[in-house]
């Protein structure tokens, strides 16, 4: 089925959808999960944990229609029955600027690639937003990692899509500037369906407004903390569970050895 | 490399000869001094610029015609499967044939003015840019591709603002390869028939026992293809400055 530009237009405008992910999924004949259902509501941040090599990055990319090497047996539904690909936009652990374009063009890629007229205003309102209005010329080296990352989430907002998936995407950041790209893409992505894949409980227990934990035979939903997201590090629930999961965690990881 | 130290490297290299011809008390016509060499350089000016300018035309369009239609194989091969599965197999092939011995079946069908020159330097260049320019296209980042598909990127729109670009280092490699190998191309052609250019020079040269002349045409050469080498540095250096956004 064909969108015309005037139907897109609406749909954007409109609330973005639940997602659903039911099935198994083998690379090389071999199970990685079984039979499992993952549900993402629409509209809030689902935080995806899980020990390393579980597929979490597989979950992420097929929802993405990404090429994964395996075979997915299953189905992925949205709640409004369309299909995903052009409603998903993505960040990556990898900033994935291309250092030969400055910032601005670095946010306005998508449309570039797909051959369509570049909104700059709309681009350096975005810039400002992120806070990078004084760095709109320079190119990705002469910047730090937090900025970079930056720019890279006014490029993911730049697509105007309601469904966004982040693979781990404040991991390679050092602490403070971790915590301060939580915060604003929180504050950035509100109104959006998000899934977070990430290793670090600290960072779920903070944003999850659901917190699934991912197994060979089941994503498990964990408890989060009764407070609404963004939540307070320091807060007792949100340490209490950050604890719990990390325990947790550890103890599949030492039935697994 | 210091401009100091290549001075001293030159003043070594020209204090080494001169003694080897003391030493070994060689007559001219076997091994010239370096003093004679550039007094007969300086005599024969005309004649060897004459002959230099035939062969730097040679080298400059086989450098450019060469490194363009390796460019556009590149791109055909990267962009289509069909193009590459018919063609990556005649190109290995063909490097399977050795291209100097082609030499006199290129004089005999391109006569022996400066086409059938240009045709070997094309020749030898043509694979290197290929290759390594092809190669530098398959190995964009898996994540910009990724990040690509999921903005809905068009086919065309990838090569342009993200293969190529990112490829560009890759075009520089083949590219100061192609500068190194174009010279040796044109004097190959000229030395399997030739009435202008500076192999044929060297060959006329020598045979008629004027080495000085010769030992002048070889060293203009060596300056020649030094130049060249220098200028497409400065070009892949640009490339590969603008590729990396510095």
């Amino acid at each position: 089925m064909v969108y015309g530009a005037a139907w897109k237009a609406k749909k954007l405008m409109t609330d973005a959808p639940s997602i659903c992910l039911e099935g198994s999924y083998s690379f090389d004949n071999v199970r990685l999960f079984d039979n499992i259902k993952l549900e993402i509501p629409a509209g809030q941040w689902t935080c995806l944990l899980g020990a390393s090599g579980v597929g979490k990055s597989t979950i992420l990319r097929l929802i993405l229609g990404l090429e994964t090497g395996g075979e997915f047996e299953g189905e992925i539904t949205t709640s409004d029955g369309l299909g995903l690909n052009e409603w998903v936009s993505y960040m990556a652990q990898s900033d994935l600027l291309l250092p030969w374009l400055n910032v601005v063009d670095n946010v306005a890629l998508g449309a570039q690639l797909r051959g369509e007229a570049v909104d700059y205003d709309r681009a350096e309102q975005l810039i400002e937003r992120i806070g990078l209005s004084a760095h709109k010329a320079k190119y990705p080296n002469e910047l730090s990692g937090g900025m970079r990352q930056r720019v890279a989430l006014g490029r993911t907002l730049m697509e105007k899509r309601p469904i966004m998936l982040l693979d781990e995407p404040f991991s390679a950041l050092d602490a403070s500037t971790r915590a301060d790209m939580q915060e604003l893409t929180f504050e950035m992505l509100a109104d959006k369906t998000v899934l977070l894949v990430t290793h670090d409980p600290a960072e779920a227990a903070r944003l999850g407004h659901k917190i699934v934990v991912l197994s060979a035979t089941e994503a498990q939903i964990w408890d989060a903390p009764k407070t609404p997201p963004i939540r307070d590090v320091n807060a007792a629930d949100v340490v209490n569970c950050q604890a719990a999961l990390l325990k947790h965690l550890r103890g599949e990881k030492n039935e697994k050895n | 490399m210091k401009k100091i130290d290549i001075l001293a490297a030159a003043l070594l290299a020209i204090g080494l000869w001169q003694f080897i011809v003391w030493v070994t008390d060689a007559p001219h016509y076997i091994i010239p001094s370096p003093l004679r060499v550039v007094e007969t350089a300086f005599k024969s000016r005309a004649l060897i610029a004459e002959h230099t300018w035939v062969t730097a035309l040679e080298v400059v369009a086989g450098l450019l015609i060469g490194s363009a239609l390796g460019i556009i194989s590149a791109l055909g091969l990267a962009a289509s499967g069909l193009f590459r599965r018919l063609f990556l197999p005649i190109l290995v092939f063909s490097q399977a044939v050795p291209v100097f011995a082609l030499a006199p079946i290129l004089t005999l069908w391109f006569g022996y003015g400066i086409a059938s020159k240009i045709v070997m330097t094309v020749l030898i260049i043509y694979f290197p840019v290929t290759s390594a320019f092809h190669d530098g296209l398959n190995r964009t980042p898996r994540g910009m591709l990724d990040l690509a598909q999921v903005m809905g990127a068009k086919k065309w729109q990838i090569m342009w603002r993200m293969r190529i670009p990112a490829a560009l280092p890759a075009l520089g490699s083949g590219l100061k390869l192609a500068a190194v190998y174009a010279p040796i191309g044109a004097v190959i052609g000229e030395w399997v028939g030739a009435s202008n250019g500076l192999g044929y020079l060297m060959l006329l040269a020598n045979g008629r026992a004027k080495i000085d002349l010769m030992f002048a045409s070889l060293i203009v050469l060596a300056l020649f293809a030094v130049i060249l080498h220098g200028l497409v540095g400065k070009f892949t250096n640009y490339l590969e400055a603008y590729s990396k956004g510095v």
